[in-house]
């Protein structure tokens, strides 16, 4: 905000569905980095192995997962979202999206060939 | 006070203008509604032999279940879990609670404590979980969501210090409604309000904001007797009654506190709200025990299949898998969580499947801590409530049971959504404790001495769930809604996904009811 002023909002005044704060959306991802978006964010489904985990359903693996071949359809997954997967568009920056496809794509023991860029991240918004 | 500035006075409006804007734009889509409940539903006599399989038995199978079952359907339920309930769920002592991942919590609370991961809340107006509920005789006690003594705190605002709901709230109507007082003397409200209604109007903001015969909101007895005083009237010689000194208009507004008094204001949030006595699960408990054997435990299901004649589901048995076995019914009512729903092989229309597969569920968690005394109470005067803090935790919610028990207590650590929630499902369970010990340790400082045990659920790690609700936007449901809860063919889905109760289990309740009723009417139809 202006002049360096910053209000921290506890919550406004309406509630999210179930929560009473409306706005816990809370604030915006701070990590930079392919390896920190997915320590700080995706490991929470898809684990710290990136071998993902089954109860009722499955969070798919990323290691070793063939169709990670394709980064179009990983950045859209993290993009847009798909089958249980939230659309992280509205979360990420340009740059965080397209690090963290990055960074799955070539560690885990995946070697996949091809990077994604800022500007493919902005032409999915 | 002083004259605030023309800043604070377009800061000061804007709370106001956000408040009705966001208003408008809850009520679009559909969370300011209240329930459609419109009490018991009575369905006809069903042709004998007519079945109906439901998958899922939280809150929205099991009402389906209970309906059915008495208009004199056959009925059966698969259930993931061991236990009926579903997101209606309570842990106690001795219940081990495993994580996707492998985490293995064991709940060491005391007997009497408990945590609800998920719902903890019944609204009076959400009619038909509350007839459930009464129905099978579960007993009711007041949630306390309104405490004025509990406090409203940011790390940046008061040096850290946390701020009493109460004072918080009584310097704000204070100063707006000596703000509008002023405008209204200076004749600036002209426009809007007529000679004989300022006249109203200033009395009324006197009553209100707890300002003195000069129209003034400052230190004495009028405003003490809304924020408190530094020194309470009492009996005697000794009593000397000082009154408090109300914050300035610039501190409070500075500080953004102003925006945590307003959660009671909400529809959803307002008195009375109540909570089953010994933990929201008693209500799936007990309709679990309402339904008794028609549910089967421990069943993941893994294929739904319709034809022209009814509906074929698949499933092995959830805990060690085995071998392939079938439930079969006429029609099928469908409650599993859609981003695991979206998974199962089932053979609906392209529009239901793109309403499933399109709908994933929020991230949300919750954390439970355990400590040696009641220090809220003792020490602080704290008796239920919630306390709201910029802090990731976000909510601090003291228990609303056992009052003033000399023993010990769970609070709720942290209750949030969102990124915080994100962040908290890819740590460890012991680093959510750690994190909601230390941002809890900055509200109450007895924390550290004081704690024994606690629980953290991430709802984007519990096994059968795969988040806390349906993830509905209003664009999303303008697309979606009517085909994710239409009739298709044999099938139907219910939850509070497929309501405008958007995690409320009064979603699911009336979500159930309506399903029911569109199946009902289509299998008696001539």
């Amino acid at each position: 905000m202006m002049r360096g002023f910053c209000v921290v909002t506890l919550l406004m005044a309406v509630p999210a569905s179930a929560a009473d704060t409306p706005d816990m959306r809370g604030a915006p991802f701070a990590m930079q980095g392919g390896e920190a978006v997915y320590r700080g964010v995706c490991q929470g489904c898809h684990m710290a192995d990136a071998k993902g985990a089954s109860g009722a359903g499955t969070y798919p693996a990323l290691a070793g997962n063939p169709k990670l071949a394709e980064p179009g359809y990983v950045l859209s997954m993290v993009m847009n979202g798909h089958r249980g997967m939230p659309p992280f568009g509205g979360q990420f920056s340009n740059g965080q999206a397209a690090d963290v496809v990055n960074f799955v794509r070539s560690h885990f023991g995946n070697h996949y060939k091809g990077k994604v860029t800022e500007a493919d991240a902005q032409a999915l918004r | 006070m002083t004259a605030p500035s023309r800043r604070s006075l377009f800061q000061m409006i804007g709370v106001v203008a956000g408040s009705a804007a966001m208003y408008h734009a809850m009520t679009e889509l559909g969370y300011a509604e209240g329930s459609s409940f419109e009490g018991p539903i009575k369905l006809s006599r069903p042709p004998a032999g007519s079945s109906v399989l439901i998958l899922g038995a939280g809150v929205a199978g099991m009402v389906a279940a209970m309906e059915l079952r008495d208009a004199g359907y056959q009925v059966r339920l698969l259930e993931y879990n061991a236990r009926p309930g579903g997101r209606n769920w309570s842990l106690y002592g001795g219940d081990t609670y495993t994580e996707l991942g492998g985490a293995t919590q064991q709940v060491r609370f005391d007997p009497g404590q408990y945590l609800n991961p998920g719902p903890w809340r019944l609204p009076f107006h959400h009619r038909g979980i509350l007839h459930y509920a009464r129905r099978l005789n579960v007993a009711m006690e007041p949630f306390i969501q309104v405490n004025y003594n509990a406090y409203v705190h940011s790390g940046s605002a008061y040096g850290g210090k946390p701020q009493r709901y109460r004072q918080i709230q009584a310097d704000f109507h204070g100063h707006v409604a000596e703000l509008l007082a002023k405008s209204a003397k200076q004749n600036a409200l002209d426009q809007a309000v007529t000679k004989e209604d300022r006249e109203i109007l200033m009395q009324a903001l006197q009553g209100w904001g707890a300002l003195d015969q000069n129209y003034e909101y400052k230190k004495g007895f009028a405003s003490s007797m809304r924020r408190g005083f530094d020194v309470d009237p009492g009996g005697g010689i000794k009593s000397v009654t000082l009154p408090s000194e109300p914050s300035a208009l610039s501190d409070l507004l500075r500080s953004g506190l102003w925006s945590g008094i307003a959660a009671g204001h909400n529809y959803e949030l307002q008195s009375t709200i109540f909570q089953p006595r010994g933990g929201m699960g008693m209500i799936g408990k007990a309709m679990g025990a309402e339904l008794g054997p028609l549910i089967e435990y421990n069943c993941k299901v893994t294929d739904i299949r319709q034809d022209g004649q009814g509906v074929t589901v698949s499933y092995v048995d959830s805990r060690n898998g085995g071998g392939r076995r079938t439930a079969q019914a006429q029609w099928c009512i469908c409650t599993i969580p859609t981003p695991i729903l979206a998974q199962i092989p089932m053979n609906v229309g392209p529009r239901m499947k793109a309403a499933i597969d399109q709908l994933p569920y929020l991230a949300a968690l919750k954390v439970g801590l355990q400590f040696k005394r009641r220090f809220w109470e003792e020490d602080e005067q704290i008796y239920g409530g919630i306390t709201y803090t910029s802090l990731p935790s976000t909510t601090i919610s003291y228990p609303m049971w056992d009052y003033y028990a000399k023993g010990k207590g769970v609070l709720l650590g942290a209750y949030t959504f969102g990124r915080p929630a994100y962040l908290a499902a890819s740590k460890s369970p012991e680093e959510r404790i750690q994190d909601a010990m230390r941002d809890g340790a900055k509200i109450h400082p007895q924390y550290p001495a004081e704690y024994e045990n606690g629980v953290a659920v991430a709802w984007h790690r519990v096994p059968w769930a795969m988040g806390c609700q349906g993830a509905w936007t209003d664009e999303s449901r303008e697309q979606h809604y009517n085909n994710l809860c239409a009739l298709d063919g044999r099938i139907v889905l219910a939850n509070e996904h497929a309501s405008r109760l958007a995690g409320w289990q009064e979603g699911s309740v009336t979500s159930a009811l309506d399903a029911v009723t569109r199946l009902h009417a289509r299998v008696v139809q001539p």
